[in-house]
């Protein structure tokens, strides 16, 4: 059964398909060099790529996959190069597509890990860096802030955002050991409920 | 446990776990990593600065970092890898088999829990990397009477808000961070050197 599983996954390597596979490579590895700043930039230099230049996924393909990137966990970028790897060229195309949008980043970023010690001990790179900082901690916020003016008001969705800034907040000032992922889990469980109790009470309203 | 191991498997959780993109696996990083001692915020901080100012997905470039940081080129392979695997696996299975699990009703229920959730821990974190950042204040049991008022980096803050802002208004579109990282490195130099 398991291996049935697997095979249905991981067929063997087509001939054909070898080809397609290397371009899926090159495309992936351009998109992994040239994208700075998170996952939205890259959804449009996907699209420009995928859908209008080379045709391999149709428009409302592109638009499913972007929301299933967005509901899984996981970085966009890698979500979108293993969906859009696999339609097209099965398990061999996801593999190659989603290693080739990490080199780039692994290259670059082990190369300044390297030096980045020796960097910040200049007084003047200290000193940028103190700059630097502040303004990951503007980003982080603006991030934060944008999203949460996206978000549906209703007032599950306000009492579980309260309590997770409550919580994350408590949970670093005091520094008590629990991890964030229980809180997403929390916050998982409780859509849940919520649903199954709305569900369950409107159908006791039909029977009367 | 192996130092190898421990990085391969603290990954392997952070990429299960990291839900809406680049920052909002940064609260689930954190403490994993600030609790097992592997960074300092501070480093923490600065590697934000680094993985947003280079190419590819912020948590990728993390990865990558703390890895070698810790433990050389095999760290880092391991700790990438570790991150990207959930991902690919889970993408595999929705791919291949149950392309509709997402549009099941309870999946979709459970992704309304967890999405304020999210947004609610990229702002606590935003919250208290500025508190650290401005005041000095990184807990408030061990570090009583080091409460310290950064004035520089206040007006850093008040700059970069300023520019922000402005930018939006004249070019109708948001800065990018790149500039922006760019403009406080050189208020950094200015103001500290």
């Amino acid at each position: 059964m398991l291996f049935f599983f697997i095979y249905a996954i991981i067929p063997p390597m087509k001939n054909s398909s070898y080809k397609k596979i290397i371009s899926l490579f090159l495309a992936f590895l351009k998109t992994g060099a040239f994208t700075f700043g998170g996952g939205y930039a890259m959804i449009a230099l996907l699209e420009r790529e995928f859908v209008e230049k080379k045709k391999w996924i149709d428009h409302d393909e592109f638009v499913d996959m972007v929301a299933i990137a967005e509901s899984t966990p996981g970085p966009i970028a890698i979500n979108a190069a293993t969906y859009i790897g696999y339609t097209t060229a099965g398990f061999w195309g996801a593999l190659g597509s989603t290693i080739a949008v990490c080199i780039p980043s692994f290259v670059v970023i082990y190369t300044i890990s390297l030096f980045f010690d020796r960097f910040l001990a200049n007084v003047y790179v200290a000193a940028a860096f103190k700059g630097i900082q502040v303004c990951v901690c503007y980003l982080i916020l603006s991030a934060g802030i944008k999203l949460l003016k996206k978000m549906k008001k209703e007032p599950m969705q306000i009492i579980l955002f309260s309590a997770a800034v409550l919580a994350m907040v408590c949970i670093t000032l005091f520094s008590v050991r629990f991890s964030s992922i229980f809180l997403i889990i929390i916050g998982a469980i409780t859509g849940l409920s919520v649903w199954l109790i709305s569900k369950a009470l409107s159908r006791k309203g039909e029977r009367r | 446990m192996n130092l190898y191991l421990d990085i391969f498997l603290t990954f392997l959780k952070i990429g299960a776990f990291s839900f809406g993109g680049g920052y909002g696996m940064i609260a689930v990083i954190r403490d994993s990593c600030l609790s097992k001692g592997w960074l300092t915020e501070e480093e923490l901080i600065n590697f934000i600065a680094v993985a947003e100012s280079t190419p590819g997905p912020i948590a990728v470039n993390m990865a990558t970092f703390v890895g070698s940081s810790r433990a050389g080129v095999l760290g880092s392979l391991l700790a990438t890898v570790g991150v990207v695997l959930p991902s690919f696996i889970i993408i595999l299975i929705v791919a291949a088999l149950i392309k509709n699990l997402l549009k099941l009703a309870g999946v979709q229920a459970a992704l309304e829990g967890v999405r304020p959730v999210v947004i609610g821990l990229i702002i606590a974190t935003g919250f208290t990397m500025t508190l650290k950042v401005i005041f000095n204040v990184s807990s408030l049991i061990s570090a009583v009477g080091s409460f310290r008022f950064d004035l520089r980096s206040a007006g850093i803050l008040f700059m970069l808000i300023l520019v922000a802002v402005i930018w939006k208004k004249f070019k109708k579109k948001s800065i990018s961070p790149i500039l922006l990282i760019f403009i406080s490195a050189v208020c950094g130099v200015i103001f500290y050197k």
